[in-house]
């Protein structure tokens, strides 16, 4: 099947994601762990932009870039080069943003995606280093505070800005693109996602080889879908009137799920894009066979391994390994138990609770998870069990054992099972009558009364079979 | 004659720092050159303290002035605008640290032009510096202050910086000592940027020796400044005065039009002492030389135009009222930069905007290329460069303030030096109608012993750094 892409959609994507892993800012020596801090803590005479100061680049922020572009298959540039992008802005100290120009510090990547029809490519044009501004808030919203404050601590943090070209062609293609780039990104142990403003998005779309606008203050990769929709949607019913859509930077108003137009092509800036005089150039081709070797495992990587390894299929592979942590946490938990259980239930059961309860990973401890899944192999609590203690664990807390003692849910086999099963076919001539009568439901309804009998502690598959067995034994 | 640091250091021996400190103190009172921006309160302070721990160092107790655009944490810094009035810097440059460590005592700071743009000291808020050999000149710029005042006694010792020539044209009208160093030997940290690809600071005195020391202290490296480079220091230990076999070239085309003829005559008559001291001299060409004006204000005002981008009155110094922030930048910018800033920012900014940039911006750079080859062929033969620092002695106050053009001008042999990059002192070499004339000694990159030893002995073999100003009091 390939994907025939009605509407002639190109996307295209600009990433910033923010190198909060790294121990201090992009061009000094502050701090980079001021996301809990006063406003204005973290801060220096050089990301306050004060006269006189000069920058110095962190040698550690090129070679995540580099780890980066690795990652994304690109070329390396030879040696560094920064460029100022002027203009005026109160976030902004120095009345320009250094970053860089014609010498990205890698170029020419790809990305494989999972495509409106089987794997897709997304090919990387860029990704060049910048310094992110300061931040502007305001005392609730911007229309009724008395003034804006300046909070210069995230001034000078260090992005990337990575650049598709436009070869997403739906929303949801530029969705898993997002989804894919976060998950190598936080492989490479170069960024926490969970931090705010940690990736921000501008989406480039058009339609049909029409102009295309650009969609700005994403801050959500279900929220670039959204716009994505929206702005689609917008330049049909442009087209469907016979007007042409113009090429314009568009604004994402999240609460309403619309674009707003922000400012049109002869309104774009001038940044007089020169050479940083400040910064000389490092020269960093050489670093690249070293920094290659230490590249940690990536995502397509780990899950074949996932498969070779476990022996599990692949769509667990995959969604075991679409976030590092939970493939981190599946590794410890087979590392103690049997690896094809620890696929299903890790996969399957807890990520399905999580994402129902809107949780992450963190809220689950492999502890836990071992203690469960030994219980269910040693047959000491039943499928059904296991999973109450997991809901039981997110929702209120405690450990397994607790909660299995608390709520008696120690299987019970045997003489119990056998007397209820017996009581239960007695009890119920008429559902066992329907049964010999060719009704297979109330074989079910038999099966349920035992559990209930059973407060869920039996097994029911066995039940079933008991059930089956004492029929064809005293009553046919 | 004025006092060189030797003689300070043993009149703070036989008596105190304070003492000392106080009689320079009591000179800048009485003066009415309009060399300082303003006094450090602490001065006093400062050298009590030295004398209390009977500190060492190469300068302890040594008063010295320090140009208005080098960072000194505490001390107003205002680069003589308007638009920094009332800014403190809480951090010291990397220049002020290492002096406080050698035991200076910064007396106070240094007029200039605003933000260094200027030849003349005229563009500064305060008002122009005088000459202290004669009031109704200029002192020359943009370091005015900084060569005016060591010049009139008032400390023996001073920093400034030079960006197209502004340590070495004051020190040529004032008849000081001053050396621009090869771009890289000191770190720019600290100092308020004009043009970050061309300007160094630079020491200015009354002797050769004197520049030598401050060197020897302010030149060490330093990691902030990413374009410093590691050298060799030991510039006073190179000040021997045999000057036998010393090759230099006399470029041609810095004795070009507009150079005045008792300049060209004082500086030939200096070439002739240097051959009297042993030195061969040879004429050498540079050809770029005339494109180098053009290429220098282009570069200097586009970088120039992104450096003061910062000064937007959110931050620190001083605004002006507006309904929102963009009026507030916008009025502020108007209302508190001079004249000549403006002018400079206007022009950096055309040179930079799209459809521009190639055809001045990078043409500009190419320039520079070419006027830096010129001085690599010129140092394949020759040792020194000698050449006039400036084209004439100093002018008078206002002659050239409604001609920028003509002000540009006189920047003709000081500029293609910090396009190349080079070091290059001035050395007083005579007087004309009573006014100083300087000497213009270039050397080869990090070879500041060469031009610094060249200098001293063509000090120690004439007297006119033995000739006190009218403006010694």
């Amino acid at each position: 099947m390939v994907y025939e892409n009605p509407d002639g959609v190109m996307i295209g994507l600009e990433i910033h994601v923010q190198l909060n892993k790294l121990a201090t800012k992009l061009f000094c020596g502050c701090s980079t762990d001021y996301h809990t801090s006063e406003p204005n803590t973290h801060v220096c005479p050089v990301c306050m932009g004060l006269p006189g100061c000069l920058p110095v680049l962190n040698k550690r922020a090129v070679e995540y870039a580099i780890r980066i572009g690795l990652a994304l298959n690109c070329e390396i540039v030879e040696q560094t080069q920064f460029h100022r992008k002027n203009y005026y802005y109160p976030d902004l100290p120095k009345g320009f943003q250094t970053t860089q120009y014609d010498y990205p510090i890698v170029s020419d990547g790809k990305v494989v995606i999972e495509g409106e029809d089987g794997e897709h490519v997304v090919r990387i044009r860029r990704a060049h280093m910048e310094e992110d501004p300061g931040r502007l808030m305001h005392m609730g919203s911007i229309e009724k505070s008395r003034g804006t404050l300046i909070d210069y601590n995230r001034s000078g943090m260090a992005l990337i800005e990575i650049v598709s070209e436009p070869d997403m062609r739906s929303p949801r293609e530029a969705r898993r693109f997002l989804d894919k780039l976060r998950n190598i990104l936080e492989y490479l142990d170069v960024f926490d996602s969970t931090l705010e403003g940690s990736m921000r998005v501008d989406a480039n779309i058009s339609i049909g080889g029409g102009d295309r606008t650009e969609v700005k203050n994403i801050s959500s990769h279900k929220g670039a879908e959204r716009a994505l929709l929206y702005e689609i949607m917008r330049q049909k019913n442009i087209k469907r009137r016979g007007e042409k859509v113009v090429m314009e930077t568009r604004h994402f108003d999240e609460a309403r799920g619309v674009t707003i137009s922000m400012r049109t092509k002869e309104e774009e800036h001038d940044y007089r894009y020169f050479p940083e005089p400040d910064l000389v150039p490092m020269r960093v081709g050489s670093w690249v066979e070293g920094i290659l070797e230490t590249l940690p495992e990536l995502p397509d990587a780990r899950r074949s391994r996932f498969i070779s390894d476990y022996g599990m299929v692949d769509t667990h592979a995959k969604a075991l390994t679409s976030d590092i942590r939970v493939a981190d946490f599946y590794e410890e938990v087979a590392s103690q138990v049997d690896p094809a259980s620890a696929a299903v239930w890790v996969s399957d059961v807890l990520k399905g609770e999580l994402n129902y309860r809107d949780l992450t990973i963190a809220s689950f401890t492999v502890e836990d998870m071992v203690k469960i899944i030994e219980l269910v192999v040693s047959g000491k609590i039943t499928e059904k069990g296991a999973v109450e203690i997991i809901r039981n664990i997110l929702d209120e807390g405690g450990s397994p054992m607790d909660i299995v003692k608390e709520k008696g849910l120690l299987k019970v086999e045997g003489d119990v099972v056998d007397q209820a099963v017996e009581e239960v076919l007695r009890e119920n001539p008429q559902a066992l009558e329907d049964y010999f009568a060719g009704k297979e439901k109330s074989l079910n309804f038999l099966v349920g009364q035992v559990m209930k009998k059973t407060r869920g502690r039996a097994d029911a598959r066995s039940v079933r079979e008991m059930m089956l067995e004492e029929i064809d034994k005293n009553y046919r | 004659m004025l006092d060189g640091l030797s003689d300070i250091k043993y009149k703070i021996g036989s008596s105190s720092a304070e003492e000392v400190v106080a009689s320079y103190l009591e000179r800048i009172e009485k003066s009415d050159i309009n060399a300082f921006t303003c006094i450090a309160e602490d001065a006093t302070d400062q050298a009590k303290k030295i004398d209390s721990l009977n500190m060492e160092g190469p300068l302890a107790g040594v008063p010295i002035a320090i140009k208005d655009n080098i960072s000194t944490k505490g001390l107003s810094t205002t680069c003589s605008s308007a638009i920094l009035d009332g800014y403190v810097p809480p951090y010291d440059a990397h220049v002020i640290e290492r002096l406080r460590e050698a035991g200076a005592v910064i007396i106070g700071k240094s007029n200039m032009d605003e933000f260094g743009m200027g030849t003349s000291t005229e563009t500064s808020t305060y008002g122009p510096t005088l000459n202290p050999w004669d009031a109704e000149r200029v002192a020359g710029g943009s370091s005015g202050g900084s060569a005016a005042a060591v010049v009139a006694g008032q400390v023996p010792v001073s920093l400034g910086s030079d960006t197209g020539g502004s340590v070495r044209c004051p020190a040529a009208f004032c008849g000081a000592v001053g050396l621009k160093p090869t771009y890289g030997a000191v770190s720019r940290y600290g100092l308020v940027s004009y043009a970050n690809s061309l300007e160094q600071i630079g020491p200015l005195a009354n002797r050769v020796e004197d520049v030598a020391t401050l060197m020897d202290v302010i030149s060490t490296y330093d990691n902030r400044d990413s374009t410093c480079v590691k050298h060799n220091a030991g510039y006073t230990d190179a000040l021997q005065d045999d000057m036998e076999g010393l090759k230099i070239g006399v470029p041609a085309e810095y004795f070009g039009e507009g150079i005045d003829d008792n300049v060209q005559k004082l500086v030939w008559d200096a070439v002739g002492k240097f051959e009297d001291m042993g030195a061969e001299y040879t004429k050498v060409s540079m050809p770029n030389t005339p494109y180098a004006l053009a290429a220098y204000y282009t570069i200097a005002m586009s970088e120039a135009s992104s450096n003061l981008a910062r000064f937007d009155g959110t931050r620190y110094g001083t605004r002006s009222e507006g309904e929102n922030w963009h009026m507030m930048a916008s009025k502020t910018r108007q209302e508190k930069f001079g004249a000549e800033v403006k002018r400079r920012i206007l022009l950096g900014t055309y040179a930079l905007s799209a459809g521009y940039h190639d055809r001045y911006y990078l043409k500009a750079l190419k320039v520079r290329t070419l006027v830096k080859q010129d001085f690599e062929r010129a140092f394949e033969d020759v040792d020194v460069l000698m050449a006039p620092t400036m084209p004439t002695p100093a002018f008078r106050i206002g002659e050239k303030m409604d001609d920028p053009l003509s002000l540009y001008l006189t920047d003709v042999n000081t500029v293609p030096i910090n396009l190349a990059g080079v070091p290059s002192i001035s050395v007083p070499c005579g007087f004309s109608e009573g006014l100083p004339v300087g000497l213009q000694v270039i050397g080869n990159y990090f070879d500041e012993a060469t031009i610094l030893k060249a200098a001293n002995a063509f000090e120690k073999n004439t007297d006119h750094h033995t000739k006190l100003a009218g403006a010694v009091v």
